[in-house]
């Protein structure tokens, strides 16, 4: 090929793409306006994540395809937190579009060690006594194999200092799509005969309750059985790591938590 | 001797229901002729073979699995041993009282992009002669053979790419159907027409929200009157001595910002009352003036005759979103009481003519402002309940805040157009409760707790119970006197519907809807 030839190339190649660009631009605007007023409440305005996943990134697991990350728009995902978008599917293509925008930036920085971050998790932290990680880990805790997909850093970071920041719910709006509420409320039960029970609730409805002791052995029981019934709202069994990690440690075990991306 | 059995109980279950039986039904409580059992609605059945003594023994007689998984929210019309059911999205299937099993359907094919903004529910239908009517999700109302499910006439209520859909039980009145929409969260202009049963051609249409030279107008700042919503989607009442039908109205649009629509945005948000041979406004009565709260007066009103102000009178009472219970005169619409009954924390009170006295910064803003009740109101569209034998009025109420938060939002047709939305409060279980109030009063008489903040409406009997449902998919009877638990059934799906009572051979049966199937009880 000649230069006059490449040069020629490179002139189409730039008119096609700013003909390209421009029919996708209007787009894009529509777009990131649309995810301002739907999704950046918890995918952060930047698509830096926080209640909801991460969107800077080059891969979404649960949207890697055009037509996967359409249907999670459009239908959400049935027993999470995310909603189907009430948008029109001319709308969900164009937000679909800025979300891909969004996985083009440069990835974000994570200032901490994964690998360290592990050890911490296993080690000092003891975080597996509570917590699950695939099959390994307690139960009285929050399973965290795919936390990585759910939580953004800066949320990571504040629910290890402050865990009682935002506890789940399973109450508010997304309850009516779950099937088995999986919220961590703690309750503590005294029946008529003296007996006492503390642990998670399972389940509830007016005239029955069931929850997981600590050794998680499951009780069920009638409200009418009971003496009290106390439950301790907003509050969590997972202590404060505040002055327990570093905040390098910090750094590490949140770099750790977000490599935490499902079965792979 | 078989083929003559047959041959009476078909000729029987497709008799005429004539206009005359419609305003009788009382008189023959084994059926169930209209939305609500009656046009006062009321929601109250006569039969009491099944009463707080022996409700112990009640026990799912059949079930019907609907193939449409969604919210179930059908309320049945019973005619002579057969219910007519709408299952999701719009299909009609008439079904045999004693054993459940499908005697036809009809399904309507609708189009992909529909706007319906919280799902693909429709409460039932309306009877009239031999005639079933159906409001569809695309904004239609059809007439259906009840013999056959076969197509009589088909008319376009509204254009459903707008925004407007119809999830409503149409209201047979005389020789018309009446008929609201849907679509408040799509900035449309609400209305509530009215179709010659026979033909289907519109006789009259009502706009919720007047035009330009209309009294009312003026209560809409520029051109907000023309995205302003107040749809019309819940069953009304009708008084046949004053031919007057009662409908409530919905939210203005767009929900939350009530900036690009000052004023006090009637007839949004209130109980309109109008001629039913003409659709002209007779009175209303606006219970949330400038609503931005979602708080649709989306409910039926239930029509008592009572003694208010030191005389009788004929009243018109509701348990409104906005957390008030109100009295009115039903001949003036004249404010009589009305007093809070679920928790609210944006009025001090009401003033002397029932305007609400709001308490300074309760609008949302856009970061966001906690008040009780939440968009979804003390309670919602599902029906009360009023008993004549006990003077009391049911209401499942609901008992949860949220966080109201307020944006921008330009108006786009067909486009979801509330500008603005909510959030739980963290930390803060929302829950229910059914509350019984004396109706002339609106004092609470007695409480049942529920876990969750219900969806399920109630149904009084003379038998002295109140039937109910929860979010855990909880059906339960309650002794209508005392609120004392009874008996209940584990369902096992969310209940989003409305019970009903009838008789088929001789037993009384009651009807719910939950989860994905319809479930009949009678005693064993």
């Amino acid at each position: 090929m000649t230069m006059r030839m490449m040069r020629l190339a490179i002139a189409l190649l730039s008119l096609y793409g700013f003909f390209a660009g421009a029919r996708s631009a209007d787009d894009l605007v529509e777009g990131e306006r649309l995810y301002q007023i739907h999704c950046a409440g918890c995918h952060g305005p930047k698509g830096e994540g926080g209640r909801g996943t991460v969107l800077v990134a080059s891969n979404l697991s649960r949207a890697s395809t055009e037509g996967a990350l359409i249907n999670v728009i459009a239908r959400g995902i049935p027993g999470t937190e995310m909603l189907a978008a009430r948008l029109e599917p001319q709308q969900v293509r164009q937000v679909a579009a800025w979300v891909r925008k969004l996985g083009q930036q440069p990835s974000l920085q994570i200032a901490g060690d994964a690998r360290r971050g592990e050890q911490l998790y296993l080690g000092k932290g003891d975080c597996a006594s509570c917590h699950a990680i695939k099959t390994q880990g307690g139960i009285s805790g929050p399973d965290l194999t795919e936390i990585g997909l759910r939580r953004g850093s800066e949320y990571l970071r504040k629910a290890l200092l402050d865990p009682e920041a935002d506890v789940p719910e399973n109450f508010s709006q997304y309850r009516w799509h779950t099937v088995i509420p999986d919220n961590f409320l703690q309750v503590r039960v005294v029946t008529k005969d003296g007996q006492r029970i503390t642990g998670p609730r399972l389940n509830e409805d007016p005239f029955s309750i069931q929850l997981r002791d600590l050794s998680g052995r499951i009780h069920s029981f009638s409200k009418s059985e009971l003496a009290e019934l106390r439950k301790d709202w907003g509050k969590s069994f997972m202590p404060s790591y505040r002055g327990v990690f570093s905040s390098e440690e910090l750094d590490d075990v949140v770099a750790f938590l977000l490599s935490l991306r499902g079965a792979k | 001797m078989k083929t003559l059995v047959l041959l009476l109980f078909t000729t029987v279950a497709f008799g005429q229901v004539s206009y005359e039986r419609l305003v009788r039904a009382e008189a023959e409580p084994g059926n169930w002729l209209t939305y609500s059992g009656n046009y006062q609605g009321h929601r109250y059945s006569a039969l009491k073979q099944i009463n707080a003594a022996n409700v112990a023994r009640l026990r799912p007689a059949w079930v019907y699995q609907s193939r449409d998984p969604g919210k179930f929210s059908t309320s049945p019309i019973v005619v002579d041993g057969v219910l007519y059911i709408t299952e999701r999205p719009n299909i009609v299937t008439a079904l045999d009282g004693r054993n459940g099993r499908p005697l036809w359907s009809y399904h309507r094919a609708l189009p992909p992009d529909l706007r319906a903004c919280c799902g693909a529910a429709n409460r039932g239908l309306a009877i009239l002669g031999d005639t079933l009517y159906l409001g569809t999700l695309d904004a239609h109302l059809v007439a259906l053979d009840v013999r056959t499910g076969k197509v009589r006439w088909d008319v376009a209520v509204a254009d459903y790419k707008i925004g407007y859909a119809i999830t409503v039980a149409p209201l047979a009145v005389k020789d018309k159907v009446i008929i609201g929409v849907a679509g408040g969260e799509y900035g449309i202009r609400g209305l509530l027409d009215a179709y010659d049963a026979k033909t289907g051609a519109r006789v009259w249409r009502f706009w919720t929200v007047p035009g330009p030279g209309e009294p009312g107008h003026e209560t809409w700042a520029g051109e907000s009157w023309k995205t302003g919503g107040a749809p019309t989607w819940i069953t009304g009442s009708y008084d046949p001595e004053l031919n007057l039908v009662y409908w409530g109205t919905g939210n203005p649009g767009p929900d939350y910002d009530g900036d690009v629509r000052l004023g006090d945005n009637l007839y949004a948000s209130s109980l309109v009352a109008l001629d039913a041979d003409t659709g002209k406004l007779k009175w209303h009565f606006q219970f949330t003036p400038h609503d931005v709260h979602d708080w649709d007066a989306c409910h039926v009103p239930a029509l008592v005759e009572g003694v208010a102000g030191g005389r009788q009178r004929k009243l018109i009472v509701e348990a409104n979103r906005n957390g008030f219970y109100y009295v009115l005169d039903r001949e003036t619409g004249e404010f009589l009481r009305g007093v809070p009954y679920a928790k609210q924390t944006w009025a001090q009170g009401l003033d002397a003519r029932g305007k609400p006295i709001r308490l300074p910064d309760t609008a949302p803003t856009p970061e966001g402002r906690v008040i009780y009740p939440g968009l979804h109101g003390g309670t919602n569209w599902f029906s009360p309940s009023y008993s004549p034998l006990t003077r009391l009025f049911y209401v499942a109420a609901r008992e949860e805040g949220v966080t109201f938060f307020k944006t921008k939002q330009t108006y786009r047709a067909g486009e979801w157009f509330s500008a603005g939305g909510i959030r739980g409060i963290a930390g803060v279980e929302p829950s229910g409760s059914i509350k019984a109030l004396e109706v002339e009063t609106g004092k609470q008489r007695w409480e049942f707790k529920l876990h969750s903040p219900p969806w399920a409406g109630l149904l009084s009997t003379a038998g002295g119970l109140v039937f109910g449902g929860s979010s855990e998919g909880l059906f339960f009877a309650l002794d209508a006197g005392s609120g004392k638990s009874l008996w209940h059934f584990p369902a096992g799906g969310p209940i989003y519907a409305n019970p009903i009572s009838f008789l088929v051979e001789g037993k009384q049966h009651v009807t719910i809807a939950a989860g994905n199937a319809l479930f009949a009880f009678a005693l064993e």
